[in-house]
């Protein structure tokens, strides 16, 4: 185990998560490219992820990490069945715009 | 005042009490007078509900075989019980505080004769049914519900107490329904059914509170207990409450249900829609008689009320009349026959009305045979012709080759229907018409002279469907059953082995039936029977016996012969020698002739006074209570959430960046909240 991350190091990589989030988050709302936004989400995972393993690191143990591992086997998993998603709409429709896909609406 | 007239019941003391050292012991099984047909019933009803399986061709055997062990058990109770009487529990049933109705039998020769009929003539239908119904696709329901029926009316006819009895009652009801819609693709007979059971209701509904009343005023429904109580309360001499003597009034509404009389006889002439041989078995042999058998059962407590015995006669005499101004003006035989069935039930009422107990179910018991053998010999004509029925379009099959079994088997029981010396229905008939004029009570003259009258017409209509059908010139038009090709000649097939039996033990029957009440002591074996029984009375005090014109009995022979043969003289000259004239004689009074043939109108009366106030207040409480108060309310209930979801469904806009705003602003709010809150 390696030196506990300081108060002030862990500002700079949660100040890191927050940014990575708001662009995941604002990509997510202005784009309409079902992948793009697929990769925002991602984006906005990755974020969380990177603030797990800053204070996994600032409170010196290791549950950070453990958390990362299983972040990553999911969205491993969640970003197989997505993209099989947007593939069955592409099929259906020839069209990644999120914005025809509304047949759902009430 | 008939009770006071001198018309005194005898009743046994001990019937009083089952376990009396006078009882008889039987040492025959009489549980398997109802459970070997309740076996043939389950077997049959089992191979019924097997599609396609080729054993149901046994099931006409199967139920000829547990009538026949019911019948042949019937024999053996019948000699066993003799003059005396028996109880048998077969289980205990229902007990709760006083009340005790077990699966339990009460014997007396009274019992022995309605079991005879009832499997006698159940034998003898199940086996003309086993040729008659072959090729039918419902071959083993039909059985099954025969057999059914059979286990119903046998215990109907055993009950040692009324509930019992009103068990089988219903049950034979049930039957009845189920069979008079046996062909339930065609409507008619569907409507007829449901015409049965509904008309049937409102007479059980009477029999129903009877019971209710008679458990309420005697504490039991057990025959013996009640009738223990009867004689009591008549020898004390105490006035008798209104209550009491409102049972038979009661009790006599359900026997004009079941036996078709006035006012509700209508149900019975559609029945006819049924399979013949169900016409011949319950609707003319042994159903429509329970209401005659409930009334004999019951006599004691109609000796209570000096009105209900009177009733009981107008009624019956009434029936017995109009039915038969009907039967002269239908074409369809079985309808006449049915309209018959009627009349003749309404002579059976008739003779209990007026105390002749004995003439009552001697009536029944010959007007079995005769109506069983004409009804099934119609059967045979229906199965022969193609369903032919009109007695315009049959005629001359007398000399038709094959047919002269069903013809002598109809002209015997014509004979006997009519009253023709020496035949059955002369003998029984005379018995009740006698006792109308002998028996002092409310114009019981004028019943007598009725009775007389309609004899005469009965002799009409049974010889204008003889001559018309059976004698004449041969000619005949196929039924609609017909399936040949077009151009193809119509043969009629003769009847089978089976049937041409079953029509002459029949046609035996109805002239030899007679004589068991014929002979010494009160009108022969019959009489000696009905005289051991519940129904017994002894003659009222100095009644006239005795001299040719002072004997009721001898007068009556003499004159219902000279009316019966009138009958049939003026039918011979109206369908057989001129049949040109009847056709002139109808012309001559055509308004009374279709009114006749419409039934008087009686089904369109009650439509108006019954069916349409009812179907108008049952529309009332459908639009209002229905439609307006509780559809209102579940609309009420459907509403609320629909307007809820109105209000929520623009949120589901189908914008994927907007679902994604909307929940970051949610997540937003909640860590705004928390923070104030903190």
């Amino acid at each position: 185990m390696t030196e506990p991350l300081s108060i002030l190091a862990l500002n700079h990589y949660l100040l890191l998560s927050a940014v990575l989030f708001v662009i995941g988050f604002i990509g997510f709302l202005t784009r309409r490219n079902l992948i793009i936004m697929f990769l925002c989400t991602e984006l906005m995972f990755q974020a969380a992820a990177i603030a797990m393993i800053a204070f996994g690191a600032y409170h010196g143990n290791v549950q950070g990490q453990v958390f990362l591992i299983f972040i990553l086997t999911i969205a491993a998993a969640e970003a197989a069945l997505a993209l099989a998603l947007v593939v069955m709409l592409y099929r259906r429709r020839p069209t990644l715009d999120a914005e025809k896909w509304s047949e759902l609406k009430g | 005042m008939i009770s006071a007239a001198g018309a005194q019941l005898v009743l046994l003391s001990s019937l009083a009490s089952a376990s009396d050292a006078a009882a008889v012991r039987l040492n025959v099984p009489v549980e398997w007078i109802v459970f070997a047909p309740l076996l043939a019933a389950l077997l049959c009803g089992i191979l019924a509900l097997r599609t396609g399986d080729a054993r149901a061709r046994y099931s006409g055997a199967i139920c000829v075989a547990g009538i026949g062990l019911a019948f042949l058990t019937s024999v053996a109770i019948a000699a066993s019980v003799g003059y005396g009487f028996a109880h048998e529990t077969v289980f205990e049933w229902i007990r709760f505080d006083r009340l005790r109705a077990d699966f339990a039998f009460f014997l007396d020769p009274l019992t022995s004769i309605m079991l005879l009929v009832v499997t006698g003539i159940g034998t003898l239908v199940a086996v003309y049914a086993s040729e008659y119904m072959r090729g039918d696709r419902g071959y083993a329901r039909f059985f099954a519900f025969v057999s059914l029926f059979i286990v119903a009316m046998t215990t109907l006819v055993l009950a040692d107490n009324l509930i019992l009895m009103y068990l089988g009652w219903e049950g034979v009801g049930l039957c009845s329904y189920l069979l008079i819609g046996f062909y339930y693709e065609k409507p008619a007979a569907v409507a007829a059914a449901k015409k049965a059971f509904i008309v049937n209701r409102i007479g059980d509904l009477g029999f129903a509170l009877g019971i209710c009343l008679t458990y309420l005023q005697f504490g039991s429904v057990e025959f013996a207990v009640i009738f223990e109580q009867v004689e009591a309360l008549r020898t004390s001499g105490a006035e008798i409450p209104t209550a009491i003597e409102a049972i038979p009034f009661l009790l006599m509404l359900g026997a004009f249900g079941k036996s078709a009389q006035l006012p509700l006889y209508v149900w019975l002439p559609d029945a006819m829609e049924g399979p013949t041989p169900v016409s011949a078995l319950i609707h003319a042999a042994t159903m429509v008689t329970a209401g005659v058998y409930l009334i004999a059962r019951t006599l004691p407590l109609f000796l209570l009320s000096e009105y209900a015995l009177p009733t009981v006669a107008w009624v019956g005499c009434l029936t017995a009349v109009f039915a038969a101004t009907i039967g002269m003006a239908q074409y369809d035989i079985k309808r006449i026959f049915a309209y018959s069935t009627v009349s003749q039930l309404g002579y059976m009422f008739m003779g209990l009305g007026v105390l002749s107990s004995v003439g009552a179910t001697f009536h029944l018991f010959t007007h079995a045979f005769f109506k069983a053998a004409l009804f099934l010999g119609c059967g045979a004509v229906m199965h022969g012709f193609a369903g032919q029925l009109d007695l315009r379009r049959l005629s001359g099959l007398g000399r038709v080759p094959g047919w002269q079994i069903v013809t002598g088997s109809m002209l015997v029981a014509c004979l006997a229907l009519a009253g023709f010396p020496l035949t059955s229905g002369f003998f029984s008939k005379d018995m009740i018409l006698a006792e109308a004029f002998v028996t002092a009570g409310p114009g019981y003259r004028a019943i007598g002279w009725i009775g007389l009258l309609t004899a005469g017409l009965t002799a009409y209509y049974t010889f204008r469907v003889f001559f018309r059908v059976f004698l004449g010139p041969v000619h005949f038009t196929a039924g609609e059953e017909h399936h040949g090709g077009h151009g193809h000649h119509f043969h009629p097939h003769a009847p089978g082995a089976a049937i041409n039996v079953v029509l002459i033990v029949l046609g035996a029957g109805a002239i030899f039936a007679g004589w068991a009440g014929v002979g010494g002591g009160h009108h022969g074996w019959f009489g000696s029977m009905v005289h051991h029984s519940t129904a017994a009375y002894e003659a009222p005090a100095g009644a006239a016996h005795g001299g040719f014109f002072s004997n009721p009995h001898q007068w009556m022979m003499l004159a219902s012969s000279v009316v019966g043969l009138l009958g049939i003289g003026v039918a011979a000259y109206l369908h057989l020698y001129n049949r040109a004239a009847a056709e002139r004689l109808r012309r001559s009074i055509l308004p009374v002739a279709v009114l006749a043939g419409h039934k008087w109108c009686v089904d369109e009366g009650y439509d108006l006074l019954v069916r349409r106030p009812l179907r108008f207040i049952g529309h009332v409480c459908y639009s209002l209570g229905d439609t307006l108060i509780i559809n209102g309310l579940v609309a009420l209930g459907g509403a609320v959430p629909r307007l809820i979801g109105a209000a929520v469904r623009p949120m589901q806009n189908g914008r994927l960046q907007g679902y994604g705003l909307g929940m970051a602003g949610g997540l937003a709010t909640v860590i705004i909240i928390v923070w104030v809150m903190l």
